[in-house]
């Protein structure tokens, strides 16, 4: 397997596109059965009713707003240390991706807290580290796009992305011990109940449906990106 | 060689500094009128005052900090002085520090010197003032230090400012927690050595590698 032929922008298009079509079938199947699973086929909770049905979307979203900053970091510090035009390509397509599972986790674990806890949103550590990771893609994305220079926008948010994916830990537990000294009224709820084994590979199936759209949408995107570039 | 260096920048910017003192006391202003407006949309309740003053010190500390950001490169890099610098012979990251650490003398050390006299107008416990005040020694440097990465990556673009502070208001978060919980518990009565020896953990860390960051992100920035 030749790794580097790939790393030319021309030759990774026709690749990226069938990746991308292969990701998107797959992406829409097991969200179909993810969704049947977590539906029809998981049992309703004993506690929480129909409500926690919400955590299909919810931690699959969560686990990716994490995990798609992490990659895309490491997609700009290839690009930064080989200066393949391919890796930055990749990490410019993957930070709205990020950002939109960071806000959907931020959505929907306001509308499950909403009936569960009885209030849109408390300053649990889960949360505030959630919004500021938000924050962190919205400062990726606008340094990028304030940059009209391509090469240098790409470096500079690479900078950007590698700083941020040290500081994540940093940010996760000075919030995490900010929240216990202010510990309000807020619902504690670090030990998961255990959980019934369909609702788990309902959440499986979702996070695996969740992984195909990301690299479809990321395809498509780095896609457009290379035309963009061809035709400047 | 690598000291001499240092110390000419260091002193150089302290003499613009000193030639340019009104844009040093703007931003030592804006800390004390952003903290003087709380009480006036909040009320003047001593007991309110008092629990809020240390989360409004630190927050205008943060906001006066990013303030001056601007002015770390952006002089340098209108005169060219900047270009200069990138192709001298000392090493960048050394400059860089320099230049943070003249930053902080010009904008971070008198917050710390005024922030009693807030404390003050906020009716903070007396015992508080001395942790206050380390907890903003160990905490302000790293603000500008982190801050210089984000000047580094802004320079020179359209609406930098505003851009500035996106990318590194997130950044700050460990520095606010850590620097207004050292007083948080001082003020329970706790001991709030764990909560400074932590800051001054991030403060050495971010001294070591930021200026590695910051100029990786001058190079491209004046590429």
């Amino acid at each position: 397997m030749r790794w580097f032929w790939y790393a030319s922008p021309q030759t990774f298009f026709p690749l990226a596109g069938a990746i991308g079509r292969a990701s998107a079938l797959l992406a829409a199947a097991l969200a179909l059965v993810g969704l049947y699973v977590g539906f029809f086929v998981a049992p309703t909770d004993a506690q929480q009713g129909e409500a926690y049905r919400i955590i299909f979307i919810h931690v699959p979203a969560a686990w990716m707003s994490m995990f798609i900053y992490v990659v895309m970091a490491l997609w700009a510090a290839l690009g930064l240390a080989f200066n393949t035009r391919l890796s930055a390509m990749m990490a410019r397509a993957l930070a709205p991706t990020g950002a939109r599972f960071t806000f959907i986790a931020l959505l929907t674990g306001a509308l499950w807290g909403k009936p569960t806890w009885g209030t849109w949103w408390v300053w649990d550590a889960r949360l505030t580290s959630e919004l500021i990771l938000l924050f962190l893609y919205f400062g990726f994305m606008a340094l990028q796009a304030a940059i009209d220079e391509r090469r240098r926008a790409d470096r500079a948010g690479a900078i950007l992305a590698i700083v941020g994916v040290v500081n994540i830990p940093i940010i996760y537990y000075s919030v995490q011990w900010w929240n216990t000294l202010h510990q309000g009224a807020s619902v504690s709820f670090t030990r998961a109940p255990s959980m019934a084994a369909t609702m788990l590979t309902g959440m499986i199936l979702m996070t695996l449906a969740f992984w195909a759209y990301s690299i479809a949408v990321a395809m498509a995107r780095v896609r457009c990106l290379i035309m963009e570039e061809k035709s400047e | 060689m690598i000291l001499a260096a240092a110390r000419t920048v260091v002193a150089r910017d302290l003499r613009l500094a000193l030639r340019q003192r009104s844009d040093v006391a703007t931003a030592v202003l804006f800390f004390v009128i952003v903290a003087s407006l709380f009480p006036l949309g909040i009320g003047a309740e001593p007991e309110r005052l008092r629990s809020i003053a240390i989360g409004v010190i630190w927050v205008s500390a943060l906001l006066s900090t990013l303030l001056s950001l601007k002015r770390l490169f952006e002089g340098d890099h209108a005169d060219g002085t900047l270009e200069q610098l990138l192709l001298g012979a000392a090493p960048l990251p050394v400059i860089v520090a320099a230049k943070t650490a003249a930053h902080w003398l010009v904008a971070g050390l008198p917050l710390v010197l005024i922030a009693p006299l807030i404390a003050l107008q906020y009716d903070v416990a007396a015992p508080l003032y001395g942790v206050l005040a380390l907890s903003l020694l160990l905490g302000t440097p790293v603000l500008s230090i982190i801050g210089a990465i984000g000047a580094a990556l802004t320079l020179g673009l359209r609406g930098g400012g505003v851009l500035l502070a996106l990318l590194v208001l997130p950044l700050y978060v460990p520095v606010l927690v850590m620097g207004a919980g050292a007083v948080e518990m001082a003020a329970a009565g706790l001991d709030p050595a764990g909560q400074l020896l932590l800051l001054a953990a991030l403060l050495v860390v971010a001294a070591v590698f930021a200026p590695w960051a910051t100029a990786a992100a001058l190079r491209i920035s004046s590429e």
